[in-house]
C-alpha cells in the first residue's frame, strides 16, 4: 500500500526569512520544494474572479497569491479548499489544487486530506456564516485536534451571497432584511472561541492592510497545527464600513492595539495608552500610560502556555464600536499536531506487529480445514 | 487453533475423554439453542462461545444475536432480556432457525420474553436460583411456572445454576457476587457436554481475554468445567447428542466463522490492499455499524487510518477529503446517519470522487430500533438527496458474503469514480456464519490509474470522460502540471470550470445519470431446478437466507417456485426485466413495507406482490413459506 510519497527533509535553515525562498518550515517540512523561484502569477488560475468590484476580498487573494512564492513550495502540494459562501470561491482563483465543497464542512474535509497526505500544504478559506454558524462544529474541532490546517476565516460580519442577512458575527441589533427590528442574538467573538476551543495558533489581521495580513499569513504558514487567522473584510455591498473604525487614520489610532510579541501593549497617539493587569480582578484593561504604570504594561507573550492572557486580549474589543480590537499572533503555541501523531501510530503498529499480513489477516486464530 | 474436519470422529475435547459410557448419546441433524439471560448475564458472550465450539467442529451454522439498546436494561425486565440464537447443523443451512429446540433461561424473564417461541416438547434449561418470588412479581408471573404445570408440554431441567457456580468457585478468593458472574461459563459448559462440543478453544479463549486477571480467568475455567462434569454425573440429563460435522455441505478449504462486520472490515482491508490505495475510514459511531470502526482501528499496519469524527457530517467530510488526496475512503453508519450525510453524498456526486458509504441499516424511522434489523433504507440510498445524484447500491445476501460485497462495493466506486452505497443490517452485521477463506490470487485487481499527465491539447481536463465508463480522470493533488479545482457547482462538460449554462446542465445530469445506469453488474441468476415455476420470489440483501430456507421447504413438500435475489440494487443486473417477465407472479420479500416492489413496478411495469416484515427481526422460514404458497396459489 502506498503511503504518502517520501520528500527529502529540507536543510536546516532560518526560520522563514521575511522575503525568503523556501527556509525551515516545521510546518511544511514534508511539503516538497519547487524546482524554480516563484511570483505571484504563478499562483493565479485563468478563471475571471467574480466577487462584486470593491470587496475586500480581491485584496485578500492578491495577499495570498503575493504570499505564495515565499513558502516555495511545489505549487501541486498546495490545496485550498473552501465551503460556501462569498469567500469559499477564493479556490478557484488558485493555481493550486482546490476544492469547493459544501456550506461549513471544508474543515472536515480538509482534516481528512491533511491527515492522509501530510505531504500537502492545506488551506481553509471559510467565512462568519460557513465557519462559525453552520460549521461550528467542525471548526471547534479541527481547532482542538490541531490537524495541520491553515484556517483563513474572511469576517465581513454579514451573510453576503445570501444577500444581507445578519451573521453569527453581527453586533447585536443589526438590521438587516431578516431582522428588519434588529438582530436580537449576541455575536460571536472568533478569536475568543478559537482560544476557547484549544486553538494552538490564533490571529487577526484586516483585509486593507496588506503588509499586516501578509505577515501574520507567514506565521500561520510557519506554525505546526491548526493555525486560524480572522481577517476583517469589508463586504461593500451590505455591510459596507463595518470596519472603518480600525480603517479610518482618524480613529485606527485609538481603536486598533498592534500585538508584537516580546513587546509592551500600547496603542493610541504617541503609545500614549496601554493595557494593563488590574490588580482587583485580575482582568486587563486599558489606562493612560503614565511614568508611573509605565512599567506595568503588559509584556505580550504569544507563545505563553496558558490561554488566560489572550483570551483576555480578545475581550477587550468591544462588539459594537470595535474600539481597542487587537490584531496580530494571540496566541501561537506548540503542542502535538494530530496528523504527525496518527502518522507515528500507524509507524508504530508497524513496529509492533509487522507491516499487515493480509492472508494472516483473513486467516485469524480459529481455522478449521475440509478435506 | 486449527483443526481438521473429515469425519464425526475428529474430536479434540479434552473433557469428552472422560465421557460416562452409560450414559446414552443420540444423533440428531440439527439443533436451535437459544441462550437468554439479563442483558448483563453475558449472553452474547455464551453464544459467542458456543458459536466458536461449533464452527471448529465443523457444523455449518447461523446465528442470531438478539438484545436491547441499553447497556444495563434493569435487572429482570422483560425488555432486558437479551439473547443469542444458535442454529447448526450436520447440512447446509441457511438461517438461525424459526423456533429454539432449546432455550436455555437463566431468570424468569427469560423464561417468559422466549417461551412464546419454542414449540410443544422443546427443551427448557432453567436457572431455578432465579426464580425467586420478587423476581417472578417482577414479569408477571402470579405462581412459578416452574411449579403449577404451564411448562408441562415442555422438558423442563431445573438446574440451580447459580448456586451449583458459587459451590464450583469456593476455593477461589473471589466473594459471592463475583463467583456468580461466571454462571453463564457454567451454562456453556453443561452445554457444551450436552452437545458434544470441543472445549479447549473456549478454555483457551477465556485465560487470553482474562490474561491480566488469572484468579477470574481460572475461575472461569473452574465453572466452565463444572457445568461440563455437571452434565456427565447429573441424572437430569440422561441423553447427550451428536451432530455431526457438515462434511458435505461444505466445498474443501480453510474455514473460519465470521460476523458480518467482521467480513466487511476485512473486505475493505483487501480491497485497499487489492487496490494499492491506502484505506481511510472517516466514522462517528453508532449502532450497529460501530464494530467496523473498532475493527479497522486495530489495523494500524496495514496502513490504515481511523477517524473518529465529531459528528456524521465529518466522518463523510474526511473521507471525501482523503478520497481527494488518492484514499480508498469510506464511512460507516446506519440510517439516521446517512440522514446527516446526505449533503455530502451529493458532493461526491457532483466531485465525482470514489467514497463507499456504508449503511448497516438498523429499524427506524428516527433513532427507531437501534440494536434490532431492517432493510427500510434501500429508498433512502436511492434518493435520498436533493437534484439527480445517482449512487450505485450493492447489497450483501449474508454475514460471509459482506467480504466480497465491501470488495464489490470499491470495485464500482473506484472505476466509476462515485459514491457507492453498501446496505448491510443489523442481522447481517451481528449473524455469523462459517467462511470459506477465500485465496488472496482469487481476489479482484482493483488498481486505478491517476492521471498523470495533462489530456486536453496541453491542458489538465478534470472532467474528460472515458468513453467506455464514463469515468472522469482523477489527478491527486501532487501531481505537478495537472493543479485543478472542484466543488458543488455545476461545471462545465470537459474542464470542470463553474458553469450556468442550462444545455450544459441537462447534459451533465444526463452524462452523471448515462454513468451510474452503465456501470457494468453481472446478470441476475434464478433458481429453478423444476423449471416449470410459475411464481418468482425476489429479494435483496439480508432476506436471502430466510427466502432460500422458504423456498427449499416448498419445494420440499413438492411445491414449485424460483427465486432470484438481488446483489445489485442500482443498476439493477441488465437482465432484471427479461427475468420478471418469465413468471405469472413475482412476489418481493423485504424487511420494510415493499421497498424494492416499489422499485420493480415503477421500472419494469411488473404487479409485484409485497410480502414484508418489520418486526425488527428476520423473517422466519416456515411463515415465508406459507405466505408465498398463498400468494402463488391462484397462478
Amino acid at each position: 500500500m502506498s503511503e504518502a510519497p517520501a520528500i527529502d527533509q529540507p536543510e536546516p535553515g532560518p526560520l522563514l526569512p521575511e522575503g525568503g525562498q523556501g527556509g525551515r518550515l516545521p510546518a511544511l517540512s514534508l511539503v516538497p520544494k519547487a524546482d524554480a523561484k516563484q511570483s505571484m502569477k504563478d499562483f493565479k488560475s485563468d478563471q475571471e474572479v467574480r466577487w462584486c468590484p470593491g470587496c475586500g476580498d480581491y485584496a485578500i487573494l492578491a495577499a495570498v497569491q503575493g504570499f505564495m512564492p515565499e513558502l516555495g513550495l511545489a505549487r501541486e502540494n498546495v490545496v485550498f479548499i473552501s465551503g460556501i459562501g462569498c469567500s469559499s470561491r477564493f479556490p478557484y482563483y488558485m493555481n493550486t489544487y482546490g476544492m469547493h465543497s459544501i456550506h461549513g464542512r471544508a474543515p472536515a474535509i480538509a482534516t481528512g486530506l491533511a491527515t492522509s497526505r501530510r505531504d500537502l500544504s492545506v488551506w481553509v478559506v471559510t467565512g462568519d456564516g460557513d465557519a462559525l454558524s453552520i460549521g461550528g462544529n467542525h471548526l471547534i474541532h479541527a481547532l482542538r485536534r490541531n490537524v495541520n490546517l491553515k484556517i483563513l476565516l474572511f469576517n465581513n460580519r454579514i451573510y453576503g451571497l445570501t444577500k444581507g442577512q445578519y451573521s453569527p458575527t453581527s453586533e447585536v441589533g443589526k438590521i438587516t432584511k431578516s431582522t428588519p427590528m434588529g438582530s436580537l442574538d449576541a455575536p460571536f467573538n472568533p478569536v475568543s472561541l478559537a482560544i476557547g476551543a484549544e486553538a494552538s495558533f490564533v490571529a487577526r489581521t484586516i483585509d486593507s492592510d496588506r503588509k499586516h495580513l501578509t505577515q501574520v499569513l507567514r506565521e500561520a504558514a510557519a506554525h505546526p497545527g491548526t493555525a486560524l487567522v480572522e481577517i476583517y473584510q469589508n463586504c461593500n455591498i451590505f455591510n459596507d464600513g463595518a470596519f472603518d473604525a480600525l480603517k479610518d487614520n482618524a480613529t485606527a489610532e485609538e481603536a486598533l492595539i498592534r500585538l508584537e510579541h516580546g513587546q509592551p501593549i500600547r496603542f493610541g497617539a504617541d503609545a500614549s495608552k496601554g493595557v494593563v493587569r488590574d490588580p482587583a480582578t485580575g482582568d486587563l484593561k486599558v489606562v493612560a500610560v503614565t511614568p508611573e504604570n509605565e512599567g506595568s504594561v503588559l509584556v505580550h507573550d504569544a507563545h505563553a502556555t496558558s490561554p488566560t492572557t489572550a483570551f483576555a486580549l480578545s475581550r477587550l474589543a468591544d462588539p459594537d464600536t470595535l474600539h481597542h480590537t487587537p490584531i496580530g499572533v494571540l496566541r501561537s503555541v506548540e503542542r502535538p499536531v494530530y496528523d504527525t501523531e496518527m502518522s507515528e501510530q500507524l509507524e508504530t503498529a508497524v513496529e509492533q506487529h509487522g507491516k499487515g499480513d493480509l492472508g494472516a489477516l483473513l486467516n485469524g486464530n480459529d481455522t478449521w480445514t475440509v478435506l | 487453533m486449527t483443526s481438521q474436519v473429515s469425519s464425526p470422529s475428529a474430536e479434540q475435547h479434552n473433557l469428552g475423554e472422560q465421557r460416562n459410557p452409560v450414559k446414552e448419546t443420540k444423533r440428531l441433524d440439527r439443533v436451535i439453542i437459544r441462550f437468554a439471560g439479563d442483558s448483563g448475564d453475558g449472553m452474547q458472550l455464551t453464544g459467542d462461545r458456543f458459536t466458536s465450539e461449533t464452527a471448529s467442529f465443523g457444523n455449518d451454522l447461523s446465528t442470531l444475536p438478539n438484545f436491547p439498546a441499553e447497556i444495563r436494561a434493569p435487572a429482570g425486565t422483560l425488555p432486558g432480556v437479551s439473547s443469542f440464537q444458535l442454529h447448526f447443523a450436520d447440512h447446509d443451512i441457511l438461517t438461525p432457525g424459526d423456533a429454539p429446540n432449546v432455550l436455555v433461561a437463566m431468570n424468569p424473564a427469560a423464561l417468559k420474553a422466549n417461551i412464546d417461541d419454542l414449540p410443544r416438547g422443546a427443551e427448557i434449561i432453567v436457572n431455578t436460583d432465579e426464580f425467586t418470588k420478587r423476581a417472578m412479581t417482577k414479569v408477571g408471573y402470579p405462581a412459578s411456572p416452574l411449579e403449577d404445570g404451564s411448562l408441562s408440554a415442555y422438558a423442563v431441567h431445573p438446574v440451580p445454576l447459580t448456586t451449583l457456580t458459587v459451590e464450583a468457585l469456593k476455593d477461589f478468593d473471589l466473594s459471592r457476587k463475583e463467583a456468580e458472574r461466571s454462571k453463564n461459563m457454567f451454562a456453556l459448559g453443561l452445554l457444551s457436554w450436552l452437545y458434544h462440543r470441543p472445549t479447549e478453544g473456549t478454555e483457551a479463549f477465556l485465560k487470553k481475554k482474562f490474561a491480566k486477571k488469572p484468579q477470574v480467568a481460572e475461575a472461569n475455567v473452574a465453572a466452565f468445567r463444572a457445568g461440563w462434569n455437571f452434565g456427565e454425573t447429573t441424572e437430569d440429563f440422561a441423553v447427550s447428542y451428536e451432530i455431526a460435522p457438515a462434511s458435505a455441505a461444505f466445498p474443501t478449504g480453510t474455514y473460519r466463522n465470521i460476523s458480518g462486520n467482521l467480513a466487511l472490515s476485512y473486505g475493505l482491508v483487501a480491497a485497499s490492499k487489492q487496490a494499492d490505495l491506502p484505506l481511510f475510514l472517516g466514522s462517528y459511531p453508532i449502532t450497529p455499524a460501530s464494530d467496523i470502526l473498532h475493527e479497522l482501528s486495530k489495523h494500524k499496519n496495514f496502513g490504515v487510518r481511523t477517524f473518529q469524527a465529531e459528528d456524521e457530517i465529518a466522518g463523510i467530510g474526511a473521507a471525501l477529503g482523503a478520497a481527494f488526496g488518492g484514499s480508498l475512503a469510506v464511512t460507516t453508519t446506519s440510517g439516521p446517519g446517512v440522514a446527516l450525510k446526505s449533503e455530502t453524498i451529493g458532493l461526491a456526486v457532483s466531485l465525482e470522487l470514489p467514497l463507499l458509504v456504508i449503511d448497516i441499516q438498523r429499524g427506524g424511522p428516527s433513532t427507531g430500533l437501534p440494536t434490532k434489523t431492517e432493510q427500510a433504507d434501500l429508498l433512502q440510498a436511492m434518493y435520498g438527496r436533493n437534484g439527480e445524484a445517482p449512487v450505485p447500491i450493492v447489497a450483501p445476501s449474508t454475514p460471509a458474503d459482506c467480504f466480497d460485497a465491501a470488495l464489490e462495493a470499491a470495485r464500482i466506486a473506484l472505476a466509476y469514480r462515485t459514491p457507492v452505497f453498501l446496505l448491510s443490517d443489523g442481522y447481517l452485521a451481528n449473524g455469523s456464519e462459517p467462511w470459506r477463506i477465500p485465496d488472496l490470487d482469487d481476489l479482484p485487481d482493483l488498481r486505478v490509474r491517476f492521471a498523470t499527465a495533462p489530456n486536453h491539447d496541453g491542458e489538465f481536463w478534470p472532467y474528460l470522460r472515458d468513453p467506455e465508463t464514463l469515468a472522469r480522470a482523477w489527478a491527486v493533488p501532487g501531481t505537478p502540471g495537472l493543479e485543478h479545482r472542484i466543488g458543488g457547482i455545476e461545471k462545465q462538460d470537459g474542464t470542470g470550470n463553474i458553469s450556468y449554462d442550462p444545455a450544459n446542465h441537462d447534459l451533465m445530469v444526463r452524462t452523471r445519470q448515462a454513468k451510474i445506469d452503465g456501470v457494468t453488474v453481472p446478470d441476475v441468476t434464478v433458481d429453478d431446478p423444476s423449471g416449470e415455476a410459475r411464481t418468482l420470489v425476489i429479494g435483496w440483501g439480508s432476506t436471502y437466507g430466510p427466502i432460500t430456507a422458504a423456498v427449499r421447504r416448498i419445494r420440499g413438500s413438492g411445491g414449485r417456485v424460483a427465486q432470484a435475489h438481488l446483489r445489485h440494487l442500482n443498476p439493477f443486473p441488465r437482465n432484471l426485466g427479461e427475468v420478471l417477465g418469465r413468471y405469472n407472479k413475482v412476489v418481493v420479500s423485504e424487511m420494510n413495507l415493499g421497498q424494492l416492489a416499489h422499485l420493480l413496478r415503477a421500472k419494469y411495469l411488473v404487479d409485484a406482490r409485497s410480502y414484508t416484515q418489520v418486526t425488527g427481526l428476520p423473517f422466519k422460514a416456515e411463515q415465508l413459506a406459507t405466505a408465498i404458497q398463498e400468494e402463488s396459489a391462484d397462478v
